[in-house]
């Protein structure tokens, strides 16, 4: 259970830019549908903003470093275990 | 958050409490831990009602389900939420939240910036919703320059309420001892991540309000019902009837006229945010002084689908839909640790088995729903959802905030004097909610039921007060009973009182990881905030 948050929030955004951004070049024909919009496609453009930002958080996710440690790893965390550990077999 | 980070965090994470009420267990005694855990849970009853209020609101918007149906739905896909995932991954869920959330408001942003030709041109259209509110010119875009006088800004309040009911006692309850809030830093793997948790939170949280409040200020100048812009003067008059305006000064025929307006075209009430319509009769909804209702709440989703084409449209509604899910998964889950942890277990049933404790979480989370349901139909007869939250943490979260404040920094603090202080503190928001009404509101949930003393100019003001006497009265009365009871020995209190506490050193830590220069960029950045937008 060391999943990096970067992985899930990458790929996540990754799918959805890419949705909205093909989205965005097949709608792009009829400007109708981004009347709305102030004639922006705003899917193409969000849509490609959201599949940068999705692709480099999934990039740092796999290749980056995570500070993040489990709590065996240091003294601080196992003290922290031992005194949860303890205070559930007072209780129960 | 700074101060939370800075200077409560220490007792907080170095007391190894699982959770606020143990924390009060730990410095007090029972009665306290056991009467907070119940203050806790009915307030996350409420903030969770209030989430399930705005997903029933949103379905009924959408897809044109009625109020009760979209309610039913919204706690079933809340329930099987909660059921199918753990804590892990409700973090998980809340971190990916956050960033959907930014994705979906700051195109909404920039398009009604833009369509509005920018923040100059925002300004100036709020200009003429102000004047035919009442109000001076720039009352919408200056946060204090009319805070004066409770007639000349559009909330109600004046300064004094302001400051001491929402900037001290209100935000600081809310911050340093809500349990939601503060269980994330203790989840932090040492005590200098613990104490920068809620200080680096404060970075993005100054720069919301360009993502929330703007849409808010948008909503009010876009869209159909334009305000005041036509020279007969006729659209100046719905605009005043439907304001919240303290000197409305429209005759019965304007008022006929709004409303078969309204009725007629069945659109909006000032911008783009529509009348508030009575689920009980369908009609449009009018305040005891005859003033239309505004339905703020659907601000937001009223200006995302004026917005967003098909395609963006779906990824802001699903940032909306994922904020209210995760708020209300939030505090049912919180509500049923507080439950089963902090009472079931400790006063009801002792000693009994995991699997038992766990079923009996379940059954908490079932409840906790239904409860919800409940409290979403209180929701549903505020001026606006914040309203009712304000209320609410006025009740609950303000008398807390003195016992914490004393607790912590007092030694002399004993238990008999912090449980008389929060039961007092309780009662007096009770005595003086009861005692007051807010200009135009109806006798009943919103207060006056023990009489009408002092009318406010807003809701608002009126709970600003009421957590100012609740704040004041429990402070005083844990003070006098404290020094009149026995305090604890010193050595029992050590990690838990400030003078008993050894001060952490972060000296040989990086310049940008030290709390307390963080805190000083944070604070710096606020102050400059404020004068900008003075």
């Amino acid at each position: 259970m060391a999943l990096d948050i970067r992985i899930p929030i990458g790929a996540m955004f990754a799918i959805i830019g890419l949705l909205l951004f093909v989205y965005g070049v097949f709608t792009a024909a009829g400007p109708r549908v981004y009347e709305k919009s102030l004639s922006i496609n705003v899917n193409l453009w969000w849509g490609a903003a959201m599949l940068v930002f999705g692709l480099v958080m999934f990039y740092f996710g796999r290749h980056g470093n995570s500070s993040v440690r489990l709590a065996e790893e240091s003294a601080e965390g196992r003290a922290m275990e031992a005194h949860e550990h303890s205070a559930r077999l007072k209780q129960d | 958050m700074v101060f939370v980070g800075l200077f409560m965090m220490r007792f907080y994470y170095g007391s190894r409490a699982r959770s606020v009420p143990e924390y009060l267990r730990l410095r007090f005694d029972e009665k306290t831990r056991g009467l907070n855990a119940i203050s806790f849970a009915a307030m996350t009853i409420f903030s969770s009602g209030v989430s399930m209020y705005a997903m029933g609101k949103l379905f009924n918007l959408l897809l044109g389900w009625d109020f009760d149906t979209s309610m039913i739905i919204a706690a079933t896909i809340v329930l099987a939420y909660i059921f199918l995932g753990g804590l892990t991954s409700a973090i998980y869920n809340e971190v990916l939240q956050f960033f959907l959330i930014v994705c979906g408001f700051v195109p909404l942003v920039f398009l009604g910036l833009r369509d509005v030709g920018g923040w100059d041109g925002l300004v100036a259209k709020l200009t003429t919703v102000s004047t035919a509110g009442g109000y001076p010119e720039t009352a919408y875009t200056q946060s204090w320059a009319f805070m004066g006088d409770p007639s000349q800004n559009p909330i109600g309040v004046e300064v004094f309420g302001l400051m001491l009911g929402l900037g001290f006692v209100l935000s600081f309850g809310y911050w340093c001892t809500d349990f939601l809030v503060v269980q994330r830093a203790m989840a932090a793997k040492s005590l200098a991540d613990a104490q920068r948790t809620p200080i680096i939170a404060a970075f993005p949280k100054m720069l919301f309000p360009f993502l929330v409040i703007l849409p808010g200020m948008l909503a009010l100048v876009v869209g159909t019902g334009a305000v005041a812009v036509k020279p007969d003067g006729s659209a100046t008059q719905t605009a005043s009837s439907s304001t919240a305006s303290a000197d409305s000064t429209r005759d019965r025929k304007g008022e006929d006229e709004t409303v078969t307006n309204a009725a007629s075209t069945n659109t909006f009430g000032r911008g783009i945010i529509p009348l508030k319509i009575d689920a009980a009769t369908g009609e449009p909804l009018v305040d005891a002084r005859g003033r239309m209702v505004l339905d703020y709440d659907l601000a937001t989703p009223m200006m995302l689908v004026h917005y967003f084409p098909a395609g963006l449209l779906g990824l802001g509604l699903t940032a909306l839909l994922a904020s209210f899910m995760s708020g209300m998964a939030g505090n049912v889950t919180a509500f049923n640790t507080v439950w089963t942890y902090d009472i079931y277990q400790s006063y009801i049933r002792k000693g009994a088995s995991d699997a038992h404790y766990l079923w009996m979480g379940r059954i908490a989370t079932v409840f906790g729903i239904a409860l919800s349901i409940a409290a979403a139909y209180v929701a549903a007869s505020f001026n606006n959802i914040m309203d009712l939250l304000q209320l609410v943490f006025a009740f609950v979260n303000a008398p807390l905030f003195a016992t914490f404040a004393l607790g912590m920094f007092w030694k002399r603090t004993t238990g008999h004097g912090a449980f008389t202080g929060l039961v007092a503190g309780t009662v007096a928001a009770s005595i003086h909610h009861g005692l007051s009404l807010a200009d135009g509101a109806v006798v009943g949930i919103k207060g006056g039921y023990l009489g009408i003393m002092n009318t406010y100019p807003s809701e608002l003001a009126q709970t600003f007060w009421t957590a100012i006497a609740a704040w004041t009265t429990c402070f005083v009365v844990t003070i006098v009973v404290s020094l009149l009871t026995r305090p604890r020995p010193a050595d029992e209190l050590k990690g838990l009182v400030y003078s008993l506490t050894s001060k952490p050193k972060y000296t040989q830590q990086v310049w940008y990881k030290r709390p307390a220069l963080l805190a000083v960029v944070v604070l710096t950045c606020t102050l400059a905030l404020n004068f900008i937008f003075f």
